[in-house]
Order: structure tokens, then sequence, then C-alpha cells
């Protein structure tokens, strides 16, 4: 077992583990309720979700907001159960804890297809997940977030309920059997309604009901209907405040400028101009760099800007031209990381008709940049400290900036905020780090450190170059034999390495996308390939199959042209898997993919299976005297269930603009061991003269509930460069395009 | 100096070369106004000055003579809360980081053009970033917006 937990649970997309050893009470073992500390003395609290006083209902979210709407959909789950009418209570997120460990992040950790689900795949799952429940790690990512909640919380809205029922009953003398609950009550045999807030003190003397059984999805209110978010009112009306619009008595702002060769230290500063500029307090210094504290955000910047610095060289090659030249070289044994798959005797002589392809692709680091710009507010005191901001593995926030200012992470207090987006950003730890350090300086005094967009796109961690090389043969009109090979440096290493955590085994994610591809192709190899010495980098929504799953359907529409088959008619008939079959159906039959579009006019299809979740999209473009413009995208997607269609579309639709616009247009370049792009118009994604209609479907066959965050990334772009050949004849096959074309 | 924001009378004593938005958010308070870029490539500092659609990250708070409308206090006029109301009717935002911003411009547009086509719409929000990808339910919430404010007056 030992060898076994050694070799599984070190990787993932977001896995954390150790090689540990572990009994099975342990793991039965549950973690302690946390609101049983916070809840008042005439309050009750079933789990970790619910807390109910007599001033009213409080739920509990456990992930991080970063905008996909888990505050809603979290509260959903549990009103679902609890029968609770919307605007009949309050939601509140979770402090850092144990109890909040995610259950689904394992079943995306371990090395076995997501269409796997033999017993030897399903035990590995078991097993990880047990490590994730035992380490307690409460994160957001992997687009876990509606599979780590829909049973869970269901669970404890029952939980809840029964509980309710039962201190009712005993208030009112009337047996659980004759009471109901509706819209935030117990309603009696007569209809007198008893609200759960009056029921919280006798509800506080029983001993919770364990022994549930969960509504029939035929009795379901709330899952599967249009049900609006709860934020969108305050999002609407300017009222939402993130983490950036802390306004705490006393506080001072702050900005910082570090080392643009990341990582790389400061040797000296002179900051004489920058301490005699109006409103700035103090300039002191932090890790890798200097930071301004000044009455305003914007002196602050203006200060850190005037700070003449001197800094080392980074321990990357400061030339973009190097980095291509690594990913170059390591396609060698040395740098293997993992065969991902050999399927057929690929070493077997080789007898085909005359169609080879052979195509090197290439997809660029690519930086996150959500509209808020990184920033977290701290407090210092002599005995511990504060930290307000938004992220996503607040445990390890926590634990890191105890470590930079020599306190333990249990003398520090966490406030998770609202975040203004992510994409993967707000899983790094610079910022926060660099917050407390400007705080230690300053200690009583609250300070908000904001990174200016120039610097954000600095210091940020962007996604992983990568390379892949491919070959196909074919036989009698068919792909018979198959390879890829992708290199890139390890998102997954370089993440773990910056939280301290082991790094061993093969990453997941350098042919994430690839390796669980379910085309029935005879000889199939798939390789990862490691590339050393590259500058840190990230996870960037989707992750690996952001690149990787560009590489392997760009490369499938060069195999089907070139043996003469349909691109949408050829991947259906190799899909061996029924649910993903049947999303390209939809896909193709939403887009009318047969009706002959007018000259110039181009329909690419791209199919990828990422998080568990099979994704088919159709792009169409045409070729305009303006340049190329994308003016449909028809979208499937399978996740089992869809919890509320309403912001499932609005997802879906950002992954495609996502996908497609960073596909357009963004790229980071490094040059004197520094980031090249410096604001938003240099990299901004797509506008929305540029968005497309996109038409959307969510299909309910597969087997088990996923998340729908990131999967609508991955195909966007290779149906894009799809689309283009169709409608132009032009292949691309390096991101962005807009360096070989122009877009309307 | 004094600024008319909202309807109010503000005297903050700031540098003249501080741009209008850094004094909302951080002498002020009035934090539905945000920073994005601070270079006028990204939209969500737009305000109203003189009912116009501006980048207030560009705007030195000196340069600021005529009234100020933000985010805050858009809802009390017509288009601002026909806009708004749209804006939650589509369901628009995702991380809303951006929308304060999406509004002002979309309630400067529809004040201007009130009946806009999708043409209209794609030149008039074209400086308005959106990261999470929202534009699609910001052109149906702009039309369902020039809709209502129509039979309003209808």
């Amino acid at each position: 077992m030992s060898r076994l937990t050694r070799r599984i649970f070190l990787f993932g997309s977001a896995t954390i583990a150790g090689g540990v050893a572990f009994g099975a009470y342990k793991v039965a073992t549950p973690h302690p309720n946390p609101l049983v500390n916070a809840v008042r003395v005439d309050g009750v609290t079933f789990n970790p979700w619910i807390m109910i006083d007599p001033t009213g209902v409080t739920l509990i979210t456990a992930h991080t907001d970063v905008g996909q709407g888990v505050s809603s959909m979290e509260a959903l789950l549990l009103a679902e159960e609890l029968d609770l009418a919307q605007g009949g209570f309050e939601t509140r997120f979770a402090a850092p804890d144990a109890a909040y460990f995610n259950t689904a992040l394992a079943a995306e950790a371990v090395p076995f297809m997501p269409t796997d689900t033999g017993r030897t795949a399903e035990t590995m799952r078991a097993v990880a997940g047990a490590a994730v429940k035992l380490i307690g790690l409460q994160l957001t990512g992997g687009s876990s977030a509606v599979p780590d909640s829909f049973d869970k919380l269901r669970q404890a809205g029952a939980m809840a309920r029964e509980t309710l029922r039962a201190a009712a009953s005993k208030q009112t003398g009337v047996a659980v059997a004759d009471l109901r609950t509706e819209n935030g009550a117990v309603i009696l045999p007569d209809g007198t309604r008893i609200p759960y807030p009056e029921l919280a003190a006798t509800a506080a003397t029983l001993k919770p009901v364990n022994d549930v059984r969960l509504r029939d999805p035929s009795e379901w209110r709330l899952i599967g209907k249009p049900v609006p978010r709860r934020d969108m009112p305050a999002k609407t009306k300017g009222q939402q405040a993130y983490g950036i619009d802390l306004r705490l008595p006393g506080l001072v702002f702050a900005s910082v400028r570090l080392n643009p060769a990341k990582g790389g230290a400061l040797n000296g500063f002179d900051a004489d101009v920058a301490r005699s500029m109006n409103g700035v307090q103090t300039i002191v210094p932090v890790t890798g760099g200097i930071a301004a504290v000044a009455n305003t955000t914007w002196a602050a910047i203006q200060a850190v800007n005037a700070v003449d610095c001197d800094w080392a060289p980074a321990d990357y090659p400061p030339e973009q031209d190097a980095h291509w030249d690594a990913l170059s070289a390591s396609f060698t044994e040395d740098n293997l990381d993992k065969v991902w798959r050999e399927d057929g005797d690929v070493d077997a002589e080789r007898i085909h008709d005359a169609v080879v392809v052979e195509a090197e692709y290439r997809a660029p680091y690519v930086a996150h940049q959500p509209l808020e710009p990184l920033n977290a507010t701290a407090l210092v005191t002599d005995t511990g400290a504060e930290i307000w901001t938004a992220h996503q593995i607040p445990q390890f926030a926590v634990r890191l900036a105890a470590k930079a200012i020599g306190m333990e992470p249990d003398q520090i207090t966490f406030h998770q905020q609202f975040a203004g987006g992510s994409f993967g950003h707000r899983l790094e730890f610079e910022h926060v780090i660099r917050a407390v350090e400007i705080a230690n300086q300053m200690r009583d005094t609250p300070v908000q450190m904001t990174l200016s967009r120039e610097e954000d796109f600095a210091q940020d961690f962007p996604r992983q170059i990568s390379m892949g090389r491919m070959r196909a043969w074919s036989l009698g009109g068919r792909v018979d034999h198959l390879e890829i090979d992708i290199a890139s440096p390890s998102v997954t290493r370089s993440q773990m390495g910056r939280m301290g955590m082991p790094a061993a085994g093969p990453d997941l994610q350098i042919a994430a996308g690839v390796w669980n591809m379910t085309y029935n192709i005879g000889r199939l190899r798939v390789r990862g390939y490691e590339t050393p010495g590259l500058p840190p980098v990230s996870s960037w929504r989707s992750v690996g199959a952001s690149s990787a799953g560009f590489f392997a359907e760009g490369f499938m529409d060069e195999i089907l042209h070139a043996i003469g088959a349909d691109p949408m008619a050829g991947r259906i008939d190799m899909c061996k898997v029924d649910y993903h079959r049947k999303v390209l159906e939809a896909a193709a039959e939403m887009s009318d993919w047969t009706r002959p579009r007018p000259a110039g006019t181009g329909l690419g299809v791209a199919f990828v299976e990422s998080f568990g979740v099979p994704v088919a999209e159709v792009v169409e473009v045409t070729d305009t005297p303006d340049g190329i413009r994308i003016t449909n995208v028809w979208v499937a997607a399978d996740v089992g269930r869809v919890v509320d269609p309403l912001n499932f579309e609005n997802i879906v639709q950002g992954g495609v603009i996502w996908g497609l616009g960073h596909a357009m247009n963004s790229q980071i370049t490094y040059a004197g061991g520094a980031a090249e792009q410096v604001n938003f118009w240099d990299a901004e994604g797509m506008r929305i003269h540029q968005a497309p209609k996109i038409h959307v479907r969510g299909l309910e066959n597969a087997p088990k509930i996923r998340g729908i965050g990131e999967p609508p990334v991955p195909p966007a772009a290779p149906a894009l460069t799809n689309a283009i050949f169709a409608a132009t004849g032009q292949r691309l096959r390096e991101m962005p395009f807009d360096k070989f074309v122009t877009f309307a | 100096m004094d600024l008319q924001i909202n309807g109010q009378t503000h005297s903050v004593e700031v540098p003249d070369d501080m741009p209008l938005l850094w004094v909302l958010r951080d002498v002020l308070n009035l934090t539905g106004t945000k920073y994005g870029c601070g270079v006028a490539a990204c939209g969500a500092c737009t305000v109203w000055i003189d009912g116009i659609a501006t980048r207030s990250c560009q705007v030195p708070a000196a340069d600021v003579t005529g009234p100020v409308t933000t985010i805050e206090a858009l809802g009390d006029t017509p288009v601002g809360a026909a806009v708004q109301a749209a804006w939650i009717d589509k369901q628009v935002a995702q991380c809303g980081y951006c929308q304060s911003g999406q509004i002002m411009q979309a309630a400067d547009l529809l004040t201007a053009n009130p009946t806009p086509t999708d043409q209209d719409i794609d030149d008039a929000m074209g400086g308005n970033l959106c990261r999470c990808g929202t534009y699609v339910r910001i052109r149906a919430a702009i039309h369902a917006a020039a809709k209502t404010l129509s039979e309003d007056k209808g």
C-alpha cells in the first residue's frame, strides 16, 4: 500500500499529498465541525455548512467564489434538501478548515482515464480521496466544486431538516411523521409554521439525525431549474466588495515591485526620490523587491516605480528563443516523464497506405490576468495576524504567510473574499507573502497591498509553454497509428515546489486531454516529456489540456483531411465511448454541420475531454476583407447533471471566449529575463466586437457529476484553427494565431 | 478642491494630478468604480463626467469640472435603472469586477442611441474588457434595456 500511495498521491492537477501511510480508523473519523466555536449559545450547528440561531439561517460556502457562482450553487444544494426559500438565509465563506476538505480532487489526480470505472481505478480514487481527507485539504480548482458538493451538501441539508423536524416534534408533541418542511419552517398538520430559527435552541439539545434519505430528482425544486445567482444584484450595482475594496479603519495602501527576472534577488536599491514623494509613508524591503506604503494605492504605485533597483539575474534563460530551444531539446529518454498510452503494438513493422502526416505544434506562455489585480490586506500584531484576500488554497496561504513572518499558522486568521476573477492566478502565494512582510514591518496598522497591472503581468506565473510532435499513418482509409509526444515544463512540480510540497512521479498535466483520449485508434502512443530549466509556470484555466488538447485536435484534423474523411464524421466514427460520441453528435446537429456554407466560411470541430467532461465545439469563421471573423460557436458538454442551466450556459460561454481569445492574440515572451507584455494592450484576450454567438447544450448521459469551469476551454483553440483551415486553407499550428492571420 | 459626485459636493485635498479613480476609491471610499489597468485599456474605471462615459483612471482630479456619476448612483437615472434591471434579468455577471464599467458604458450608449444594433453595441463597448467572457449576455442585456426604455416612453 505505501508504495502505491507514494506513486499516486504525489501528482495531479491540484493534489497535495505525501507518501503517507494511514489506518482505516483515522480516515473514517470525521473532522470536527468548526462552527461549534462560531455558533451563538442559543443557536445550533448540524454540520460544517449550516448554522441556525434565533436571528436566522447561515449557510457556509467552502469554496472560493472566483466568479463562477459557487456561493449560489452551494447554497442551492443545501436549500434543496433543507427547504429554504431564496432569500431566507445568508451565506458566508468558510474559515480555512480540514472539515471542508475537497472530496472530488482525488478522482482527477490518479492516472486512470475518467472513462475507466473499473475496480482498480475506483480503488485508487478512493485511496487518493482518503489521503486528501486525511490532510484536510480545502481547495478550489480542477473544476471540482460541484462534484465535491453535490452529494455532501444535499446530505448536510437533509440531516439538518430531519433534526429540525425532530426538534419541532419535541417542542409541540406532534409526531415527526406528521410534520413537513417548507420555505424555512416546519409545518404542523393544522398549518401552523414554526420558522427554523425558533427551533434552534431545541435542536441543539438533540442528537443530529444522520440516517436520512436524499430526495429523488423528481422531487427537486431547485436543482436543474434556472435559479438566479445570489450575487447578481450587488455585482450590478457596484455593491459587491472584493478584497481590493476592503476599507478598514486606519488602513494604509501599499504596492510592490519585485525583480522582473522571476525569483531573482534584489542586490540593492535607492529609494531617496520615492521616499520624498507626496503621500508616501515609507519604502521597505520585501523578499525579492521593495514595497511602498502610502495614503493611496496610486501614490504607492508611483513610488515603487520611482525606486532605482539593482536586480540579480534569473536562473532561467533570459531570451525567449532559448525557451523554445529547451522544449525542442527535451524529447529525450532523460526527460521522459511518462509513457501515457501504448495501445497496440506501436513498435511492430509498419505496413501502411501512403498517407503519413507529421507536424510540430506550439503553445506559448499565457498570463492569467483576472481583472481584479492580485491584492491582499494584512494586519500583523505582536501576537498574531489577520489576512483578507481571495485565495483558492487558504490553508497554504496561511501556512506560507506564517512562515514568512516567523509565526505559527494558528496565529493567523484568514478572511476569504470574493474574487474579481482568477483563472488559476489565485492559487499562487507571492502577493500574500509580500503583504504580510510589509504589515510585519508596520505592526498594528492594516496594510492593503495591490499590484499594479504592470507588476501583475511582470510577476504572473503563466500557463506552461509547450510543444507537440506528432506522426500518423493510415491503413484502409482509417487512422491506424498515431504517436503524440508532448514536452513542457511541469506545472504541478512548479506549483508544488512553491508550496513546499514533495514533487515526484509523472505529471498528469503535460499531456492532459490527450492521454485520456477515447478515439478508437489501433496503435496509439502518447508520451510526456518534462522540460527542465524554464521559469515558474502555473495552472491556467484547464491547465495542460489547454495546450495538449490544441495539439492533438488540430493534428487530428490534419489526419482526417489527409485520408479524405469528414472531420466530424471521422471523429464520430472513431469515438468508442457512448456518452462521448453523443456530445459530438449533438454538436453536429446543433451546428447543422452538413449544411453547405458559402465560400470563405468554414467550420471546424474539436473534441477534448478534460476534468472528466467531454466537450465538443464547432467554430464557424468567415474570411472577410478585414480578416477572420468568428461568427458562431456551438458547444455540447456532458457533466452528468446540470445543477443550474442559467449559470451553466454563462460559464460555458465564458470558457469558450477564454479559449478563443487567448488563442487569437495572447502570449508571454521573455527578453532579458522579464516578460515583454506589460498591460492588456499586449495580451487582451477577446473583446466584445470579436465575440461570436455561442450556442450551448448540456447533456446528462455521463455516469458521474462533474464541473464545467474548465472543460469548455481546451476544444476552443483547435476548433478555431480547424475552422480557419476550412475557410482559408491555411493551417495554423502555433498560438497565438494573430502571428499569422488578422482577426476582424 | 471641490468635486460634484452623485449629487453631493466633496471637498478633497489631493494632488492635482491624482486620477479621479483613486480619489473615488481611496479617498472617498466609493469602491464600486474599479481599478483594472490604469491605462484606459479595460474600462473597469468608467464613470460619467457631465453625463459622458469616461475612463476615470485617465482624468486628473484637477481637470474634473463637471458633475460625476458613479455606479453607486447610476440607478437613480431611468436609463441606469433599466440597464441594471436588464443586467440582473439576463444574469450577466460572473466575477462581476468589470460590470460597473460595462454598465456605465452601456447606459451612456442607450442615452445617445436608444435602439442600438449589435454593431452599435460592439462599437460602443469595445473598450470594456470582460475577462470572464460575458459578452453574449452583455449584448442581450443592452437590447433588453433598450426595449424596456422604449416601452416606458411609449
